[in-house]
């Protein structure tokens, strides 16, 4: 285990409850298809924290305490959240306009607000660049307990509230109808992304905190069909991802702890990318490549079947793995058996299409679905009553 | 003011950040109209890998090689988001959102990892730029305009950004009918036999060439506004997509000249002598345009839907 000290330990935890909490909350907005919301979210702390030093500053404090600083990140933050909504419910701009228009407003305008600070009093307002790509070090012993309490306190919220947010996620309709009130539970949803994203400020920074709230949902979706369970796997990714990061960034100089936290959640991302049995790639490769080769058989099955000779060379090396054929192309009795079975079945199948009556059943032709599938005995029999001995040839 | 103290401090910031906004602002329009609107904040994000690689490859801080590195990770990141949204049947702005951030979170990394303290590359840059550094040292007044040898002295980015720009131009003119159709009817515009695919591309290129060469000089927060704010005020304004761009550059210089003045000037009429951060101020600006459009702007409601009353 690596000698963490105790704020080092205290930030880890932090970063944990913070990747649970992002984890979670975020399966909401990914599966609403809102994820960018939380980037103009994020983008809108800024000139929150930068006002807030300003402001306690005026009253004559440090401006540096991180719950004044995280108070304002959150109101300002809640009024591009309000910008965001109201530009697209009430002007004709997309949601996406919205969000790229208040991002780079509200982050151009705290930039402004960065340097009249810079101005005012030189050298004192140290600290506040580290809310761009979070800092944890130098972290005060108050700030890892202010994030720590900051993100149970989210995990325990989305806990309550998952599902009036599951049900509104899946059909707002369904929700409105049975009496929910969609706009405040979706203003809800946005209300806890906000309260992650504040508490994920001074960790990962405002710039990475969208990678939280979006890559943790996104790799636990590969996984899972149930929306309880990609929300569960998401929290659990999202923990591993803060977990993980902090120790690996205290385990060497130069490894900023938010860039690397956002590295690992990609690299689970990738993972599921890959590896998942349903969605990841490889798997849907292997797939088309199963697909394929039930394909090339069938074909030259038919092929075989009626006397054709067979060029395509996979074509040829899969009836002779198969046993159905020799290295030359002549059938085996083995393959006459089976290309046989293969035209009668083809036979059949254009039979049944082009017969009304069994309309249903010939929406399900692919070319390769065995009809005994599909029909009964008796309907086989049935149809094999219209099969002449001339269609055969 | 003066055109001895104008001409070498102002003029060249202004005209700089005047066609960075344009740069953005035209393809901005389409991005908009597409609802791609964020791929400009996904590519200005991904502009930091790119030169950082670019720096770590040359050693120096040059402008090519960084542009290229640059303009390879827009690229990259371009297909990775398609490759991410197709393979991995995720929504569009959820890709987005993985692939930017973990890019941007590589940069960083490289950025700390690699010695970069001798040289003028930090993060802080790499988002608000230095508008203000970009003078003109060898002007003397407005009579070097026509001075080849002071001219000669230009800061580098105030060509480049002025041959971005008119590149641009020229490409939106020359490609109108067949952006147009595409944009607001891709399946009628696949019907007719326009290259749909390339030209979603080209267009997704230019804007990140735009992004690239615009970031260099002043950043990517004015990056990310100018793609955005001009063309949504714009749409706000009018009905039709020629008046729509007309409006959009109409904004961009606005938005570009009154932020310049007011973030250099504006603390010296309040009593302060700092100024504040120009592409800060150009950001903010293209915001309060964008507000007022959305307030009063004729075109503003969104036609055949329900009022909210």
């Amino acid at each position: 285990m690596l000698d963490l000290g105790y704020n080092a330990a205290l930030v880890a935890v932090g970063a944990t409850l913070l990747g649970v909490a992002a984890g979670v909350t975020g399966t909401f907005l990914f599966l609403r298809k809102r994820a960018l919301v939380s980037d103009a979210i994020s983008h809108a702390t800024l000139p929150g924290v930068a006002l807030a030093f300003m402001v306690m500053v005026a009253l004559g404090g440090d401006g540096r305490s991180l719950p004044g600083l995280l108070l304002g990140s959150a109101m300002s933050a809640w009024a591009g959240l309000l910008a965001v909504s109201w530009l697209s419910r009430r002007t004709r701009l997309a949601e996406d306009a919205a969000i790229g228009a208040v991002l780079s407003v509200f982050f151009g305008f705290g930039i402004v607000l960065l340097t009249v600070i810079q101005s005012l009093n030189a050298g004192r307002q140290a600290g506040l660049e580290g809310f761009l790509l979070g800092s944890t070090a130098g972290m005060l012993y108050t700030d890892a307990l202010v994030i720590v309490v900051g993100g149970a306190l989210a995990l325990a919220l989305v806990l309550l509230l998952r599902r009036p947010m599951l049900i509104v996620t899946f059909d707002p309709e369904y929700a409105a109808a049975t009496g929910r009130d969609v706009t405040r539970i979706d203003l809800a949803m946005m209300g806890l992304v906000l309260a992650v994203t504040v508490v994920g400020l001074k960790i990962v920074g405002l710039i990475l905190i969208v990678a939280l709230l979006i890559i943790p949902p996104a790799a636990a979706r590969f996984w899972t069909d149930r929306a309880d369970r990609v929300v569960l796997l998401s929290g659990a990714l999202g923990g591993i991802a803060g977990l993980v990061g902090t120790l690996l960034s205290a385990s060497a100089p130069n490894l900023p702890t938010g860039p690397i936290i956002v590295l690992v959640a990609f690299a689970l991302f990738a993972t599921g990318f890959f590896l998942s049995p349903h969605r990841g790639i490889l798997a849907a490769a292997l797939r088309y490549r199963h697909y394929q080769r039930q394909v090339h058989v069938r074909q030259g099955l038919l092929a075989l079947a009626q006397g054709q000779p067979i060029y395509e060379r996979l074509t040829l090396r899969l009836l002779r793995r198969a046993g159905h054929a020799r290295p030359d192309g002549v059938a085996t009795d083995q393959g006459r058996a089976a290309a046989a079975k293969s035209l009668l079945d083809e036979r059949r199948w254009q039979l049944l299409r082009a017969d009304p009556d069994f309309e249903a059943a010939a929406a399900l032709y692919d070319g390769l679905r065995p009809i005994e599938s599909v029909l009964t005995a008796d309907q086989i029999a049935l149809i094999d009553r219209t099969l002449t001995p001339e269609a055969l040839v | 003011m003066s055109g001895a103290e104008f001409v070498p401090l102002s003029l060249p910031p202004l005209l700089i950040g005047t066609f960075a906004a344009l740069a953005c602002a035209i393809p901005g329009n389409f991005l908009v109209l597409r609802k791609q609107a964020l791929i400009g904040d996904a590519i200005s994000h991904v502009v930091l890998p790119g030169i950082v690689i670019g720096f770590l490859i040359t050693g120096t801080v040059s402008t090519w090689p960084m542009m290229l590195g640059a303009a390879g990770a827009a690229i990259l990141a371009v297909v990775l988001i398609e490759t991410i949204r197709r393979l991995g049947r995720i929504e569009p702005g959820a890709a987005m959102g993985v692939v930017f951030t973990t890019l941007f979170a590589a940069g960083v990394l490289l950025l700390e990892q690699s010695d970069t303290s001798t040289v003028h590359l930090d993060v802080e840059h790499a988002l608000y730029g230095n508008l203000e550094s970009l003078i003109w040292l060898d002007a003397m007044g407005w009579e070097s305009l026509l001075d080849t040898q002071a001219l000669a002295g230009l800061p580098p980015e105030l060509p480049r950004m002025a041959i971005v720009f008119l590149a641009i131009t020229v490409l939106t003119i020359a490609f109108w009918r067949p952006l147009k159709i595409a944009t607001f009817d891709e399946g009628f515009a696949r019907a007719i036999g326009l290259p749909v695919t390339a030209l979603s591309m080209g267009l997704v290129i230019a804007a990140a060439i735009a992004a690239v060469a615009a970031f260099d000089a002043v950043g990517s927060i004015i990056v990310i506004a100018m793609f955005i704010c001009p063309p949504a005020a714009a749409r706000l304004m009018t009905n039709r997509l020629e008046h729509q761009l007309l409006w959009s550059a109409g904004f961009a210089i606005l938005s570009a000249v009154l932020g310049y003045v007011l973030a250099g000037y504006g603390p010296l009429w309040l009593g302060f002598n700092n100024s504040v951060s120009a592409a800060g101020m150009i950001a903010t600006v293209s915001g309060m345009i964008l507000a007022v459009a959305a307030l009063i702007g004729p075109c503003r409601s969104r036609t055949g839907a329900a009022q909210e009353i």
